[in-house]
């Protein structure tokens, strides 16, 4: 009623019992107010992280301040992917398939170095960094990291998605890896860049 | 010295080649090509009833002669005895061992292991393929002396395989069933089953 017409002096009063109670704001503060305050995870939990993410979700910490103590175990029903951990080569297709299987709007944290870097496995089964696979929204550092950390990585992208528009209309563009875009680094680069540095300089890639 | 160390070089005389305890733990060296006799031997005999094996493994040694050794890790439950045998097999020859799965079904996941690790060809295993890597690694045997630690693909490239393949391609729902398995199944298991039990919840 406050939304139609200008309330009536005599009709909106201070007094408790007989307040008339509306608000009015943007619809995208109300929906990413709504969204930010309920992320269902899609815990993706593969090395002691996960030990850390279950103690953030149990009752000391207590995940469900922040509505996400539906643990979503269908990826089909959850807002935000966890990974915890580690990532090896055998894991990456199952997920980027878990990634791809999730609807929109979705959002990504990876939790610790090895999901962020590779870690210290900087070695041929891990993949360096779960970026490389599917796109990240909030990097949590630590190794592993305590729950306050995930609670903070957690409390940004909550940030995060409170300041998204809906009339940005490439907000939610999936992308795969474009060779005519300007930003399309080639594979050869990327070696380049990653070449063995600090203990690893006596390794070859040819092995001898 | 456990016991069973004398008893096999008294048995195998052109299996042994030499025994060893180091931290009271007895390891008896053999012949590479016997060693499917000994341990056949050392799971059937009365006296000696090993009957339980905890472990297949290998070594890759700087030894210039002999790098590779083949490690089996044998427990006698009843005699409470322990016994480990190692085959080394010389440089260039064929990195082939008998396999134990005929005398052991547990060797079945070992043996992978140990050929996907270090390439080692378990003669007589009935589906030697890779365990841990997937089966279309191309990179080679990941535990050997002369296997680069970040592999020998770039990351780009290693990233484009691992990505190519499909996830069920590398999980196969068949090896999951237990449909395959039921005739091996206890009695008593394959009646429950056969009665579509219901389980608790």
């Amino acid at each position: 009623m406050g939304l139609t017409a200008r309330p009536d002096r005599q009709l909106v009063t201070v007094a408790p019992q007989s307040q008339e109670g509306w608000v009015a704001t943007r619809l995208d503060f109300l929906v990413n107010w709504g969204r930010a305050n309920s992320l269902w995870p899609m815990p993706f939990g593969t090395a002691c992280c996960a030990i850390e993410f279950m103690a953030t979700a149990a009752s000391k910490y207590d995940l469900a301040r922040f509505g996400m103590e539906r643990m979503s175990f269908s990826p089909r029903q959850a807002d935000v992917l966890i990974c915890a951990g580690r990532v090896p080569f055998k894991l990456a297709p199952v997920i980027r398939r878990i990634w791809q299987q999730m609807l929109q709007p979705k959002w990504c944290i990876s939790m610790g170095a090895c999901a962020s870097s590779g870690g210290m496995f900087d070695n041929y089964a891990v993949v360096q960094g779960i970026d490389t696979i599917i796109p990240v929204d909030v990097y949590v550092p630590g190794c592993p990291p305590r729950p306050e950390g995930l609670i903070y990585g957690i409390m940004m992208l909550q940030e995060k998605v409170k300041r998204e528009r809906m009339s940005d209309e490439r907000l939610r563009d999936e992308m795969e890896p474009d060779p005519t875009s300007k930003l399309y680094i080639p594979a050869s680069a990327i070696d380049e860049l990653s070449e063995p540095f600090g203990n690893s300089v006596h390794q070859t890639r040819s092995g001898l | 010295m456990n016991p069973s160390a004398e008893r096999i070089r008294e048995k195998f005389p052109t299996a042994f080649v030499r025994a060893e305890v180091i931290w009271a733990e007895t390891t008896v060296y053999l012949h590479p090509e016997s060693v499917g006799d000994v341990v056949r031997y050392l799971h059937d005999d009365e006296a000696e009833r090993y009957d339980y094996l905890s472990d297949v493994t290998a070594v890759e040694y700087r030894d210039l002669e002999l790098p590779l050794q083949v490690v089996w890790h044998l427990r006698s439950l009843p005699f409470r005895r322990f016994l480990r045998l190692k085959a080394e097999i010389p440089r260039g020859a064929p990195l082939s061992v008998p396999s134990v799965y005929p005398i052991y079904k547990g060797a079945d996941w070992l043996e992978r292991e140990c050929y996907d690790m270090f390439g080692i060809e378990f003669v007589g295993h009935p589906d030697l393929r890779r365990i841990l890597m997937w089966e279309q690694y191309a990179e080679g045997y990941p535990l050997r002396k002369d296997f680069p630690l970040r592999g020998r693909f770039s990351r780009s490239e290693q990233l484009r395989q691992a990505l190519a393949a499909e996830p069920e391609s590398r999980y196969s729902m068949t090896e999951l069933t237990i449909a395959d398995a039921f005739e091996d199944l206890p009695l008593e298991m394959r009646q429950r089953l056969a009665g579509g039990e219901k389980t608790g919840e």
